[in-house]
């Protein structure tokens, strides 16, 4: 008999996994984790990278994420999966691009491609790479 | 009686109109299916968030994050105003647009400055003229609005609520009642509400990593970045339900204005008809 818990990874946009599972392993901040049953209760930020599922007489499933927060209570989980990258210096680029927008609102100019954006971009890219190659070795 | 010939022309080109208006409800009723799902689908993301942040709130009471501190003192406030890009849409924007402009109305009787945060075109375009500070724009997001896109405009309001800028930010939106109803509603976002949710009053003791304040920081400007996307997603569906019905109408008063010129025509014709009988019979008779 093994124990079993309920997990929900829910993005902005859509809901993306919601059922039981026996373990789930995520990239939190401060490494990554390995959550099952009866965990004690934790709220963790969660960096880019791969959400293992783990569900007894099944295969692994692997949810790519790009950050968000990791909710823990003993029988549920949630996962709140941002959308986009984020990171402080990224975000801000973003607001002073807005602000930027709303001081020429009519004239038609675009945003400076950035470094933070680009290096954002490439740590996703990397990230989902890594996933591919894992899920070719799986099939194999 | 105007001619024959002016009438079909006349009737000719608001058949083609009719066709384009027909064209526009078709495209819009399936576009609005499609955004009546993206709506729901946002639904429990902000259902999960406000949950953790109810478990927190009562786990956690020492830190209070500035987004759920009121200012008693309001100077200055700022309104979200999310709308349409393009026109063709009814009164959906303008309606919103009043319902904003009442609700400042307040707070210009008694000298308090106002700040937008403009979504859309439309809004771009009208509230430029307002002559009030903009803090953040963004507009052509498309049908399928991703958040990524909005993050920067939301947040350089965020970022003057934090450093005390503002007192107050409201939402205007449109709500999807349903497809023939949707109502403009001003909401204030922040300060947040405090949820008292009575269900939840379990009182765990968790681990925050790396740590509570963190955590608490991500949690909150995500849920308010998510009740504003939410509101965008829910304007697309409104648009196009708008546009649906706008267009509608648009082809039957088509419709109707082709038929009043049809029997026009018919009546034209026929006095011409019966007028050449007349004269050839009255010729026959001369004979």
């Amino acid at each position: 008999m093994s124990m079993t818990m309920h997990l929900d990874v829910v993005s902005a946009e859509k809901e993306l996994f919601s059922g039981t599972i026996n373990a789930v392993f995520a990239p939190a901040q401060m490494g990554d984790v390995g959550i099952y049953p009866r965990h004690t209760p934790l709220v963790t930020g969660l960096r880019p990278g791969e959400l293992k599922i783990e569900i007894d007489g099944q295969e692994d499933q692997y949810l790519y994420v790009s950050g968000g927060i990791l909710e823990v209570q003993p029988h549920v989980v949630t996962v709140l999966s941002d959308t986009a990258i984020r990171a402080e210096d990224l975000d801000e680029a973003k607001a002073l691009e807005a602000k930027q927008r709303a001081e020429d609102a009519l004239k038609d100019q675009k945003g400076d491609f950035d470094a933070a954006k680009a290096q954002a971009e490439l740590v996703r890219a990397a990230e989902q790479l890594r996933m591919i190659e894992r899920m070719r070795k799986i099939r194999k | 009686m105007a001619n024959e010939k002016e009438i079909r022309t006349q009737i000719a080109s608001i058949k083609n109109t009719q066709k384009i208006t027909k064209a526009m409800e078709m495209v819009a009723a399936s576009k609005m299916r499609r955004a009546q799902d993206r709506m729901s689908a946002t639904r429990p993301y902000s259902q999960k968030m406000l949950n953790v942040i109810g478990h927190l709130a009562n786990a956690n009471t020492e830190y209070s994050h500035p987004f759920l501190v009121e200012h008693p003192d309001v100077k200055r406030v700022a309104y979200i105003i999310v709308s349409t890009d393009r026109g063709l849409c009814g009164g959906l924007n303008i309606n919103a647009f009043k319902a904003a402009l009442k609700h400042m109305q307040q707070w210009q009787e008694k000298n308090i400055e106002i700040d937008f945060c403009l979504i859309g075109a439309k809004s771009t375009q009208f509230f430029k003229k307002f002559g009030s500070n903009i803090l953040s724009q963004v507009s052509h997001l498309g049908d399928e609005v991703h958040l990524s896109e909005l993050i920067g405009t939301i947040k350089a309001v965020l970022d003057a609520y934090t450093e005390g800028n503002l007192d107050r930010v409201f939402l205007v939106e449109n709500e999807f009642v349903n497809t023939m109803t949707q109502k403009p509603k001003v909401s204030t976002l922040l300060p947040l509400e405090p949820e008292d949710s009575d269900e939840l009053k379990h009182h765990w003791d968790y681990i925050y990593e790396p740590d509570a304040r963190e955590v608490l920081d991500g949690l909150l400007t995500r849920y308010t970045e998510s009740i504003v996307y939410q509101s965008v997603v829910e304007n697309v569906a409104c648009e196009m339900a708008a546009r649906m019905i706008a267009m509608k109408s648009a082809s039957d008063n088509a419709g109707e204005l082709i038929s009043e010129l049809q029997l026009a025509y018919n009546k034209a014709r026929q006095a011409a008809i019966t007028q050449e009988i007349s004269e050839i019979v009255g010729g026959a008779a001369a004979v």
